[in-house]
């Protein structure tokens, strides 16, 4: 077993960084993520690993750092939250369209706007559904403890440096402040410069030897046919995502009647849900997608077969049901319960809104059941007045 | 009897095209300044032999495309931003040449800020300000350092004071930050000024091989189609008009 | 006395016509041509070619990198 120990979910991820061979972090301050860039700076791992560790001018500036480190092949990331991501958008759209391998972190606060500084899970959309412009996926994973803030950062690159493509961690404020105890694992050392050019020259900028043609970090065409080429290229690589990196976990599913849907704090605050319901008897699970794209569409339209309703719980007004929804297509009800900007809500609270969707369900049940033996009482009673007239 | 054809012989060539360049033909318009300055710059490259160990980085501008002509490994960046990729690439490669290529709109009004604060690190890296006074790519819009009374497709009765301000000097600006080194105007007009102006790109080039911080280089040049003049003449209008708001030489190392 | 005799080649088809070399020569060798190129462009040409000194002016300036220079002593 590793060194534990106590940590802040943000202070892991600065921790993840140093440990896994990480270059370069760049970074801008902003609540509640600071500590990450706080950590570094006081760590200083440059003169012991290499790792270069820098306070950009901007989030804007940040993400174009990581731009022109990951284009190096260098293992490059930087982390914000909500109002600085969204800065970030240009440069994650060019990240995605140039194909480099970067990741980033959003410890996500309440918004819109400046909205607050309490965890929230209200950049979703902004997370699966683009953010930037162009048709792009990031990889996005959702970690719900701080050990997974800390193993998701080794994963991260791991996924970004094998298809070539962005890393998002989508935490949340909770997450990122939170202490909980965290299994380390020992220090990866930097690639050597030459194992990057080995790993990475076929297409990253290390300056420009005699025996190849110059490398050339772009997402412009002029012409909109290899741009469209260009584009039928990064979908049939996000479709091998699908195909090969969904991450989600089951709880208490085998024989849940009504499940939860739910990711980060929120899958930690539906556990406990599941656990007070089933103490009162009611048959409770969850699906938690741990990677939000690739999404878990089809385990959760798996469950919809033997599931009576799913409650999709996210700190937002509704975002993630959609995906949901989409996943259930109709078969079964799908409801959303949350609370936004800045609330967490309760286990308790999650529960009632969980019961209450279970009496409606069973309302309609029962109406439909009563519905049928009116129906079938009705036939018999004309059947019966029909063989007495004869 | 000396014959052209016993001139032209390969012992006696004194100028050719440096390998540097690619065979694409530049995408600039006719007399643009931009084919020169190019050219200087890959000249430089190749006879301090440091071409293996260069980075360009060119944001959106006319010149985005300069990863085509340049033949070393290049960066395209998103506009303005070329100075914080350009700080990535040298952080992680300390020992490399990196260089930004910006035009005016790109480096003194989108990204004033990646300029200013890139300068103030003391990057080790070479800023090239190609200052045309307008924006030529999108088609001859107002930029940052248009002149007071200058034409362009957003400022069609000319630039005015009250409601556009005045042009950015940005180069004397950078000179007054600590982490730059070396602060410089030229142009690429005439042969004394190409002459110049190499000269000032190879002391860049060299500041970075001794790790001096920033070397910021404007050249002010010409954009004949968007200020709607001949070559000849947008060269000559640009000596009396750009010159005296944007004086050549050294302002700083 | 040692004389200075120059010669320059116009890569005809890359030339763009911008006149920039025709008024950088300090010996007025080189003009226009009364023809285009593949693209459409009139070319600079040696009018004049005894008076070229291979002084690399042309060169200098050309936006496109389409001259070459040679230079030789004769005499």
């Amino acid at each position: 077993m590793g060194e534990l120990r106590l940590m802040k979910g943000n202070e892991a991820i600065a921790e993840a960084a140093i440990r896994c061979g990480c270059d370069a972090y760049f970074g801008y301050p902003i609540t509640p993520q600071s500590e990450i860039l706080e950590y570094l700076t006081l760590e200083n791992p440059e003169p012991i690993t290499g790792m270069v560790v820098l306070q950009a001018e901007s989030e804007i500036a940040a993400i174009n750092m990581v731009y022109g480190s990951s284009a190096c092949g260098k293992k490059a990331m930087t982390s914000s939250s909500s109002p600085g991501i969204s800065l970030k958008q240009e440069g994650i759209s060019y990240i995605a369209g140039a194909e480099l391998p970067a990741l980033i972190v959003n410890v996500v606060r309440g918004g819109p706007g400046l909205g607050t500084i309490q965890p929230s899970q209200s950049d979703y959309f902004q997370s699966v559904k683009g953010g930037g412009h162009g048709d792009y996926k990031l990889i996005v994973l959702a970690p719900n403890s701080v050990q997974e803030q800390y193993d998701f950062v080794s994963l991260g690159f791991e996924l970004a440096f094998k298809y070539r493509n962005p890393v998002l961690i989508l935490s949340d404020g909770a997450i990122g402040q939170m202490m909980e105890k965290v299994e380390l694992t020992d220090y990866i050392p930097r690639l050597s410069d030459e194992e990057v050019i080995k790993r990475t020259g076929s297409w990253a900028t290390h300056g420009k030897p005699e025996s190849r043609k110059h490398n050339i970090i772009t997402s412009l065409n002029l012409q909109p046919e290899p741009q469209e080429q260009h584009n039928h290229h990064l979908q049939a690589k996000y479709k091998e995502i699908e195909e090969h990196e969904l991450r989600y976990e089951k709880f208490h599913c085998e024989d849940a009647e009504y499940v939860f849907v739910a990711y980060g704090t929120s899958s930690r605050l539906c556990q406990k849900a599941i656990q007070l319901g089933r103490a009162k008897g009611l048959k409770l699970g969850m699906i938690r997608p741990i990677t939000l794209f690739p999404y878990p569409t089809n385990p959760i339209k798996k469950a919809a077969k033997k599931a009576k309703a799913f409650l999709s719980v996210e700190m937002s007004a509704g975002q993630m049901v959609e995906d949901v929804r989409l996943a259930v297509n109709g078969k079964r009800p799908v409801e959303h319960y949350g609370r936004y900007g800045g609330m967490i809500p309760m286990p308790d609270e999650i529960l009632e809104a969980m019961e209450e969707l279970i009496a409606k369900v069973e309302k309609k049940a029962q109406k439909k059941a009563e519905k049928k033996a009116k129906k079938k009482a009705e036939k018999k009673a004309k059947k019966l007045a029909k063989k007495e007239k004869e | 009897m000396i014959t052209i054809e016993d001139i032209i012989k390969e012992e006696n060539k004194v100028f050719s095209k440096t390998k540097l360049l690619t065979d694409k033909t530049f995408s600039y318009c006719p007399g643009c300044g931009h084919g020169v300055a190019h050219r200087i710059i890959m000249e430089v490259i190749e006879e301090m032999g440091i071409n293996e160990q260069t980075i360009g980085v060119a944001p959106v501008g006319c010149s985005v495309l300069a990863y085509d002509f340049m033949d070393v490994d290049m960066q395209q960046a998103a506009h303005g931003r070329a100075p914080a990729v350009a700080t990535g690439i040298s952080r992680v490669f300390p020992e490399k040449y990196v260089f930004t290529y910006q035009g005016d709109g790109d480096l003194a009004a989108i990204g004033t800020a990646e300029t200013i604060h890139a300068c103030s690190r003391a990057e080790n890296i070479v800023i090239f300000f190609i200052n045309n006074g307008i924006y030529g790519m999108t088609g001859g819009q107002m930029a940052p350092t248009t002149l007071v009374g200058m034409k362009t497709s957003t400022s069609p009765h000319g630039r005015d004071l009250h409601n556009m301000g005045f042009p950015i000097k940005i180069t004397e600006m950078v000179a007054q930050l600590d982490g730059v080194q070396f602060v410089t105007r030229q142009s690429v007009h005439t042969p004394s000024a190409v002459r110049k102006t190499k000269k000032a790109v190879k002391k860049a080039f060299e500041n970075i091989k001794n790790k001096k911080g920033v070397s910021f280089i404007e050249i002010v040049s010409n954009c004949n189609s968007g200020w709607k003049m001949t070559p000849v003449k947008s060269n000559e209008w640009m000596e009396e008009n750009m010159f005296p708001v944007y004086p050549l030489g050294d302002i700083k190392g | 006395m040692a004389k200075i005799r120059g010669a320059v080649v116009v890569d005809v088809e890359r030339c763009k016509g911008c006149v920039i070399c025709v008024n950088a020569c300090p010996t007025n060798v080189l003009n226009m041509s009364k023809e285009v190129n593949g693209k459409g462009y009139t070319y600079s040409f040696m009018e004049n070619p005894e008076a070229c000194t291979g002084c690399m002016s042309c060169s200098l300036v050309c936006p496109d990198v389409v001259i070459t220079v040679y230079r030789m002593k004769v005499g």
